[in-house]
């Protein structure tokens, strides 16, 4: 078992397409295609690039959600990032899809071109391992990422914290999925029959957290993971759920994902994190959808630690980030796109991140992959 | 950014692991999942490991792949 080229099976993947397209089209004539949301900037490379958006076309609409924890940073995160490479002695360590990302009036990549240190790190311990060889340095980590991400910064804090390390900080901007996920109901823009839920994320705080999705919102969850026969048989699930009337919360994803998920991991999140309020690029300040150092870590906090003064952020007015992260128009539809906007020049960061919608449009998404040969991309 | 990658621990120093990716080696952190052990594997993120992979349940879930093809015809 190598967890990969199992999950990749053509004749597998056919079988479960017929399914979906048999299942997708009961009912009534006129009744419009189900509508379901990726909400993990993952799954949306995935399912572009497999071409299962392409061979479902008209079966199934998949809308992208805000799942890419790069498009989802505000500018004014950014812009305080940026001035903190202006710091004397700092060394901004950053995981690399951040550096293009323009924010108000410059980007980390042309602060680096002005000579200012900023380095890419793998991994939140190299970034400690750089605080570690630069003592007399200011080491600052940008801390983004969702659930997936925060535990490997709470425990690269604790390892700083069991050091006495006194040179190494995080900017945390940590976001959590499902308080997005539920504003995004809220708003009431899109009209969702399931949602594909992230299955990384999940790993971490297993099926729990999506409940009230199910139950309050009567919406079906599918955990999923990242394989083209994964995301063939959520949609498959998604449709079951459908079609018998239900809603709940379920694991396709079940080899990565345990009910409980990573007690481990929380329990660190917890040690180290509060959550507070958030601002979200194209969804604005959602409640209780962050995460901030608590007050025994604040000595590795660089909003505290740091006197951050940033202009009031702007962004491009055409650019339509926004509103492809809410789900409300595809990368196609902003005139920007792949005209303007391209993945060497972007404009918003949905273009910048691997991950990010306009990025995966842009690689993926405009070549049909499936032509003569179904399932080619699979 | 979510993205985790399956791989197998080949050996365990303390609070740091070993994996293998074409021939390279590298050091993972293995605090988020204290009880792993040798052999087993790992969703491996930003340099942790953050859950381990159950062989049960991914044959058990290929079954039903199997099962649910089978079914379309």
């Amino acid at each position: 078992m190598k967890y990969l080229d199992e999950f990749r099976d053509k004749r597998l993947a056919k079988g479960l397409v017929d399914k979906i397209c048999s299942l997708s089209g009961e009912g009534q004539a006129g009744t419009p295609a189900p509508t379901f949301m990726e909400v993990c900037g993952t799954h949306t490379v995935a399912i572009l690039r497999s071409g299962i958006k392409e061979l479902l076309k008209g079966r199934v609409n998949m809308l992208s959600g805000p799942g890419c924890p790069v498009c989802v940073t505000a500018t004014s995160d950014l812009d305080k990032t940026i001035a903190l490479t202006k710091i004397d002695q700092v060394i901004l360590t950053t995981f690399g899809d951040m550096l293009k990302v323009p924010g108000s009036f410059s980007s980390l990549q042309k602060e680096r071109a002005e000579g200012y240190d900023i380095r890419i790190v793998y991994s939140c311990l190299d970034a400690l391992k750089i605080a570690e060889e630069n003592l007399d340095k200011t080491i600052i980590f940008l801390a983004i990422g969702f659930e997936t991400t925060a535990p490997t910064i709470a425990s690269s804090i604790i390892s700083a914290h069991k050091e006495g390390l006194n040179n190494f900080f995080i900017l945390s901007v940590h976001k959590l999925i499902p308080p997005a996920m539920k504003a995004l109901l809220d708003m009431g823009e899109v009209n969702l029959d399931g949602f594909i839920c992230p299955g990384h994320v999940s790993a971490i705080i297993g099926s729990l957290p999506y409940q009230f999705i199910a139950q309050d919102y009567k919406i079906p969850c599918v955990i999923t993971g990242f394989e083209p026969l994964d995301v063939l048989q959520a949609m498959y699930m998604l449709l079951m759920q459908k079609k018998k009337g239900e809603s709940k919360v379920e694991i396709q994803y079940s080899r990565g994902v345990p009910q409980q998920g990573n007690p481990k991991a929380m329990e660190l999140m917890d040690e180290v994190f509060e959550v507070c309020d958030a601002r979200w690029r194209g969804l604005g300040i959602i409640g209780s959808s962050g995460l901030k150092l608590k007050e025994r870590y604040e000595r590795f906090d660089a909003e505290k630690n740091f006197n951050i003064q940033v202009e009031e952020s702007k962004e491009h007015p055409e650019c339509r980030c926004g509103e492809i992260l809410r789900g409300i128009i595809e990368p196609a539809q902003c005139k920007l796109f792949a005209k303007i906007c391209t993945p060497e020049y972007p404009v918003g960061p949905c273009m910048v991140s691997s991950e990010g919608t306009c990025a995966a449009y842009y690689k993926w998404g405009q070549t049909p992959l499936v032509g003569s040969d179904p399932l080619g991309g699979v | 950014m979510c993205l985790a990658i399956p791989t197998k621990v080949i050996e365990i120093k303390g609070n740091l692991g070993v994996v293998e990716f074409g021939g390279v080696r590298k050091d993972i952190g293995l605090s988020l999942l204290p009880e792993l052990k040798i052999g087993d594997w790992v969703l491996l993120h930003a340099g942790f490991a953050i859950q381990k992979l159950d062989e049960e349940e991914a044959e058990e879930t290929l079954r039903l792949l199997e099962e649910i093809s089978e079914v379309s015809g």
